[in-house]
C-alpha cells in the first residue's frame, strides 16, 4: 500500500461508516459518568447565587455580612457591588458557599440588597416602539442589482411579515464548575465546557494565576449548544470562593438563572417583499429585519440574508434593538435557523401566490444556491420519503374538518470545517493503543469516533482502543463549536495512526524480510500479500521497551476533511383550528456530511437537530414581560420543550454517493437544526392557508392568525 | 433571616398563606416550590410531629440502610448525590419538571428532587446505579446504548429509570403508551427517537 495520508477506499472499511454504539454509552446511561455537577471531592462546599430580578437597576445597598454570619457559610463573593449597574433580569449579585446547599440558600436569603430602578426596554418585536424609545442600532444596509425594476416586471409580488423569537440554550446540566486549590496554589477545575483546551487562560487575569497552574477537566458535559466556551463570571467566582474558603466549591447556576443569563439565541423579525416571474424564478428581494441580542443590540446576521439563495436583485436592511435582556451566545448554527425561518417562509408564500407547489419553486431557484446539484438530489430523495407529491395541496385546502393537514419544506447549508487540533497516539509494546486529545464530547460521540478511526487504521477491534479526552493537559484540541469536532479529532488521529502503523510495518518488514509496501494490518494480524506474517501483538513487540508515540495535527490539505454541507427537511403536520395546536406527523431530513465515521451517532445528530427544531418551531421561547422587564417563563414548566410524545415520525437519510465519501469528514452537528422551523411553518401555512408569522407557532399565535389578527 | 444560625429556615410562625399574600404575583410561582417544601418539612417525620434542626434519617438505598443527620428540608436528591455520592440521578437545579433525577421508590418512578429525605424512611429507594453490577448491566441500559438513545447523557440515567419503571408496569406497552408513559422526562439533545425505539423493542418481546 502507498504511503499517502488518506482514508481507505470506501469498500475497504470494516468499521468506518458502520453503526457503532458509543464506547462511553454504558458510563453515561448508568450514571457512572461524572459531570462537573457530580464532582464531590472531600470537603466540597456548595455555592448558590443571589440574582437581581430587575431588568435595569443600580445597586444602592449591599450587605453580605448577614450571610457570612450564618453557620456553615464559608465564603461570599460579590459580583456587583454598590454603584454597579444591572442590565438584565437574572444578573448575578453575590454567591455564597456553604457546607450544604440549603445553608447556601439561607446565606443568599440573608443578604441585604437594595436597588434604584432604572428605565428599561425588553420588547424585541416592537420596532416602532424601540425607535421611539431610542433603543435601536442600524446594523446593515446593502443593495445589489435593481430591485425596483425587477419588482415592476415581476409576475407576482408578495409582501410578508415573519419572525422568530429569542430562545435560551437551556442546557440540562446548568453552567458551572467544581474548583479546588492545592497547597501549592494549583487550581483544579472540573468545568462544564465545550472548550477544554481553550479555557485555562481565561482564569489568568481575574485570579492572577499562571495558566500553567490551571487544570481543566471535563470528561462529560451535559449540553452546551454554543453556550459553554467560557467559564463565565460564575466559573471565576467558584474558584475565588474556593480560594477564600480553602475548600473545594461546586457552583452550578440554578435553573432560572441558567435560562436568563447563560446564553440565548437572538431574535429576528422581518418585513419582506419578494417577487417571482411566471416560471417561478425569484427576481427580487427587499427586506428589513430587526430583533435583539440583548444589551448589545444585535439581531440575526444580515450578511447572509436572504438565506442560502443569492438573488440577483436584492436590498436588505437590518436594525438591532437594544434590550435589557440576558446576553446572547452562539446557538447551534448561529443565525442560520432564524435566517432560514425568515427566508424559506417567504419563498413558500410567493410560490403560493404563483399558484405553484413550493417544491417546484425551491427547485426552480437552486441555481441561486452554492450547490444546486446536491440540493436537487436531496430534494428528490426527501420528496420520495415524504410522499410529497401525494400530500401536497394548495395552501388552505388541508381538509374540511377542524383538523387540517399540510406539508412544507426548507433548505439549509453549513460549513463544518475541522477545527485546529492535535493529538498523541501511543502504541504500547503489548499492542494496546491509546489516544490523547484535549477535546470534549458534547454529545458528538468524540471518543467513539476517535476509537473507530484508530481501530480501522490498525486493524483492531474497537475494544482494543483507549481514548482519553477531557483534560487540558492533553494535546490541545479545538472547542466544540461550528460542527468542527469530528473532523477536528479524526484527521489528526488518522494521520498519527498511519505514521505509527508505517513505523511498525517497517519493523515487521525488517524482521520477516518482506516488502513493507505489501504489508497491511487487519483483523489483529499483519498480512503480506494477504498471507499472515505475524499478529498485531508480535508486531508491536518489535517496537522495543518504550511505547511508540506519534503526534497528529490538523486540519491539513490531504483530503481527510472538507467543509460545506447542505440539507433539506420536509414536515407533515396537522393543525387543530379549534385549539390552535400543531402536531407533527412526520419530518424527513436529508443531509450530506461527506464521509461518515459512525452512522449511528451521525443519525443521532440529525434526530437531535430536528427535535430541537420542533422545539423552537412549536413551543420554545423566552417570554419577557414588558411591564416588569422580567423573563417570566424561566423554568422548565413554562419554558416549553417537546416531550417524547411530541415529535411524530422522524425519517433521517444521509445523502452519501461516493463523491461525498471522497470529500472526507465534514461537520454535522449544526445543519440538521436549521431548516426544521421553516419547514414546519410552511407546513402549517399549507394546512390552514394563513401564515402564522412568528415562531414558535404556539396555540395562541395560531388562533390569533386564524382570527385575522397578527400573532 | 437569623434562623439560618439555628440550622433551619422554618420559623415557628411560618405560614404559607401569609407568605404568599405578602409577595407579588410574579414572585408567587417561584416562591411556591420553596414554601411548599419547607412547610411540608415541618409536617413530616413520624406522626405529623413538628421537627426542625438536624434529625437522624435512615434511608434504604439500593438494598442497604444508611443513616444521616439531616435537616427536614433536605431533599432525597441532595442526600443521594451529596451524601452517598450516587450522582446518577442528576440535578438540573429545578424541581419536578425534567425527570433527570428519576429514581424508583417502592417500584414507582419518582423525581428525587420532589421528595424530602425524611419522607422516604421505610421505603425502598433504587437508583440507576443499581442497574450495573461490574460489567453486567440491566437490559434497559444495553437497549439505550444499542439504540444510541443518548447524546450528552445528562438526562439519560433519569430516562433509564423512568423506562425501567414504566416497562415493569407495562411490559408489553404499545408505541402510544410509550409516548405517553415516558412523557415525564425531558431531553435537550433530542434523543427521544432512540429512547422510543429502545422501549418499543423491549416491549415487543414482552418486557425486560
Amino acid at each position: 500500500m502507498g504511503r499517502e495520508v488518506s482514508w481507505k477506499d470506501r469498500g475497504a472499511n470494516t468499521l468506518i461508516g458502520e453503526r457503532h454504539p458509543r464506547i462511553d454509552g454504558v458510563e453515561k446511561a448508568t450514571g457512572t459518568a461524572k459531570y462537573a455537577a457530580d464532582i464531590n471531592t472531600q470537603g466540597t462546599l456548595y455555592a448558590k447565587c443571589l440574582t437581581c430580578k430587575l431588568p435595569h437597576a443600580k445597586v444602592v445597598k449591599l450587605d453580605v455580612e448577614p450571610a457570612r454570619a450564618i453557620k456553615g457559610v464559608h465564603s461570599v463573593h460579590v459580583f456587583n457591588d454598590v454603584d454597579s449597574e444591572i442590565h438584565w433580569d437574572g444578573a448575578l449579585i453575590a454567591a455564597v458557599a456553604a457546607e450544604r446547599p440549603e445553608l447556601a440558600e439561607d446565606g443568599v436569603r440573608a443578604i441585604q440588597v437594595e436597588y434604584e430602578e432604572l428605565e428599561f426596554w425588553v420588547d424585541e418585536a416592537d420596532l416602532q416602539g424601540a425607535i421611539e424609545a431610542g433603543r435601536t442600532k442600524k446594523r446593515d444596509e446593502s443593495a445589489k442589482g435593481n430591485v425596483e425594476a425587477a419588482l415592476k416586471s415581476a409576475e407576482v409580488v408578495h409582501k410578508g411579515y415573519y419572525g422568530i423569537a429569542t430562545i435560551s440554550h437551556m442546557c440540562m446540566e446548568p453552567h458551572g464548575s467544581h474548583s479546588q486549590w492545592s497547597a501549592d496554589g494549583d487550581l483544579d477545575v472540573h468545568l462544564s465546557t465545550q472548550n477544554v483546551s481553550g479555557t485555562a487562560g481565561q482564569y489568568v487575569l481575574p485570579l492572577e494565576i499562571d495558566a500553567a497552574k490551571v487544570s481543566i477537566t471535563c470528561n462529560y458535559v451535559g449540553g452546551g449548544f454554543g453556550s459553554k466556551f467560557k467559564p463565565g463570571d460564575w466559573g471565576i467566582a467558584c474558584a475565588i470562593l474556593a480560594r477564600d474558603a480553602r475548600r473545594p466549591v461546586r457552583l452550578m447556576l440554578d435553573r432560572p438563572t441558567e435560562l436568563k443569563i447563560a446564553g440565548t439565541r437572538p431574535s429576528g423579525f422581518a418585513e419582506v417583499t419578494i417577487a417571482a416571474d411566471a416560471e417561478g424564478n425569484i427576481v427580487a428581494w427587499d427586506s428589513h429585519h430587526w430583533g435583539t441580542s440583548g444589551i448589545r443590540g444585535e439581531t440575526v446576521r444580515a450578511n447572509q440574508y436572504p438565506y442560502l439563495f443569492d438573488f440577483d436583485n436584492r436590498n436588505r436592511k437590518a436594525t438591532g434593538i437594544i434590550t435589557n435582556c440576558g446576553p446572547n451566545d452562539a446557538w447551534r448554527a448561529p443565525s442560520h435557523p432564524q435566517l432560514c425561518a425568515l427566508t424559506d417562509t417567504a419563498i413558500h408564500d410567493v410560490a403560493t401566490k404563483l399558484g405553484k407547489d413550493s417544491y417546484d419553486v425551491f427547485m426552480q431557484n437552486l441555481n441561486k444556491t452554492p450547490r444546486p446539484g446536491v440540493y436537487a438530489s436531496q430534494m428528490e430523495i426527501a420528496a420520495g420519503l415524504m410522499g410529497w407529491k401525494d400530500k401536497w395541496h394548495a395552501d388552505g385546502t388541508g381538509g374540511d374538518g377542524p383538523i387540517k393537514r399540510g406539508v412544507g419544506m426548507a433548505l439549509h447549508k453549513w460549513g463544518g470545517r475541522a477545527h485546529a487540533a492535535t493529538c498523541t497516539v501511543k502504541v504500547h509494546p503489548d499492542g494496546t493503543v491509546e489516544s490523547f486529545a484535549g477535546s470534549q464530547d458534547i454529545g458528538t460521540g468524540t471518543r467513539t469516533c476517535i476509537a473507530i478511526v484508530l481501530a480501522e487504521t490498525f486493524g483492531l477491534p474497537l475494544s482494543a482502543i483507549r481514548v482519553h479526552i477531557g483534560s487540558n493537559k492533553y494535546p490541545a484540541s479545538g472547542p466544540s463549536g461550528g460542527s468542527t469536532t469530528i473532523g477536528g479529532v479524526t484527521g489528526p488521529n488518522r494521520r498519527a495512526a498511519l505514521e505509527a502503523l508505517w513505523k511498525i510495518l517497517d519493523l515487521v518488514a525488517k524482521e520477516h524480510d518482506v516488502q513493507a509496501d505489501n504489508l497491511e494490518a487487519t483483523g489483529g494480524e499483519i498480512l503480506h500479500n494477504n498471507e499472515p506474517v505475524c499478529t498485531w501483538k508480535e508486531a508491536c513487540a518489535l517496537i522495543g521497551p518504550m511505547p511508540l508515540e506519534v503526534q497528529g495535527q490538523g486540519p491539513q490539505k490531504d483530503g481527510l476533511t472538507d467543509q460545506g454541507v447542505g440539507g433539506v427537511q420536509m414536515a407533515d403536520v396537522a393543525v387543530n383550528t379549534e385549539t390552535g395546536q400543531v402536531r407533527i406527523h412526520k419530518i424527513v431530513a436529508v443531509q450530506d456530511c461527506g464521509l461518515i465515521i459512525d452512522m449511528l451517532t451521525a443519525e443521532s445528530q440529525v434526530y437531535g437537530g430536528v427535535i430541537m427544531g420542533i422545539a423552537y418551531a412549536l413551543s420554545e421561547e423566552r417570554i419577557m414581560d414588558n411591564l416588569t422587564g422580567r423573563y417570566i417563563n424561566a423554568d422548565l414548566i413554562n419554558y416549553k420543550l417537546p416531550r417524547i410524545g411530541d415529535i411524530g415520525e422522524l425519517v433521517v437519510e444521509f445523502y452519501q454517493p461516493d463523491d461525498q465519501y471522497d470529500r472526507g469528514v465534514v461537520g454535522l452537528g449544526e445543519p440538521p437544526v436549521i431548516s426544521t422551523g421553516a419547514a414546519i411553518s410552511n407546513a402549517v401555512t399549507n394546512a390552514i392557508g394563513i401564515r402564522v408569522p412568528v415562531l414558535p407557532l404556539t396555540p395562541k399565535r395560531v388562533l390569533d392568525a386564524l382570527k385575522g389578527g397578527q400573532a | 433571616m437569623q434562623d439560618g444560625n439555628k440550622g433551619s429556615s422554618v420559623t415557628p410562625d411560618f405560614s404559607r398563606r401569609e407568605f404568599l399574600k405578602g409577595s407579588g404575583a410574579a414572585m408567587a410561582a417561584s416562591a411556591m416550590t420553596t414554601a411548599a417544601r419547607e412547610s411540608r418539612a415541618q409536617e413530616s417525620k413520624a406522626n405529623g410531629k413538628v421537627v426542625s434542626g438536624p434529625v437522624d434519617v435512615t434511608l434504604n438505598v439500593n438494598g442497604s440502610d444508611h443513616t444521616f443527620k439531616l435537616e427536614p428540608r433536605v431533599t432525597l436528591l441532595d442526600v443521594l448525590r451529596d451524601d452517598l455520592n450516587l450522582t446518577g440521578a442528576k440535578d438540573v437545579e429545578e424541581t419536578s419538571a425534567a425527570g433527570a433525577d428519576t429514581v424508583m421508590i417502592d417500584g414507582k418512578a419518582v423525581m428525587a428532587s420532589t421528595r424530602l429525605a425524611i419522607d422516604c424512611e421505610g421505603q425502598k429507594i433504587r437508583t440507576v446505579e443499581s442497574l450495573r453490577d461490574g460489567n453486567r448491566v440491566d437490559e434497559i441500559i444495553t437497549g439505550f446504548v444499542r439504540h444510541d438513545a443518548l447524546q450528552c447523557g445528562f438526562c439519560t440515567p433519569g430516562f433509564v429509570m423512568a423506562t425501567r419503571a414504566f416497562l415493569d408496569k407495562k411490559p408489553t406497552a404499545t408505541l402510544d403508551e410509550i409516548r405517553k408513559g415516558l412523557g415525564g422526562n425531558l431531553c435537550r439533545c433530542g434523543t427521544y427517537h432512540g429512547i422510543t425505539q429502545c422501549a418499543l423493542e423491549i416491549a415487543q418481546k414482552g418486557g425486560a
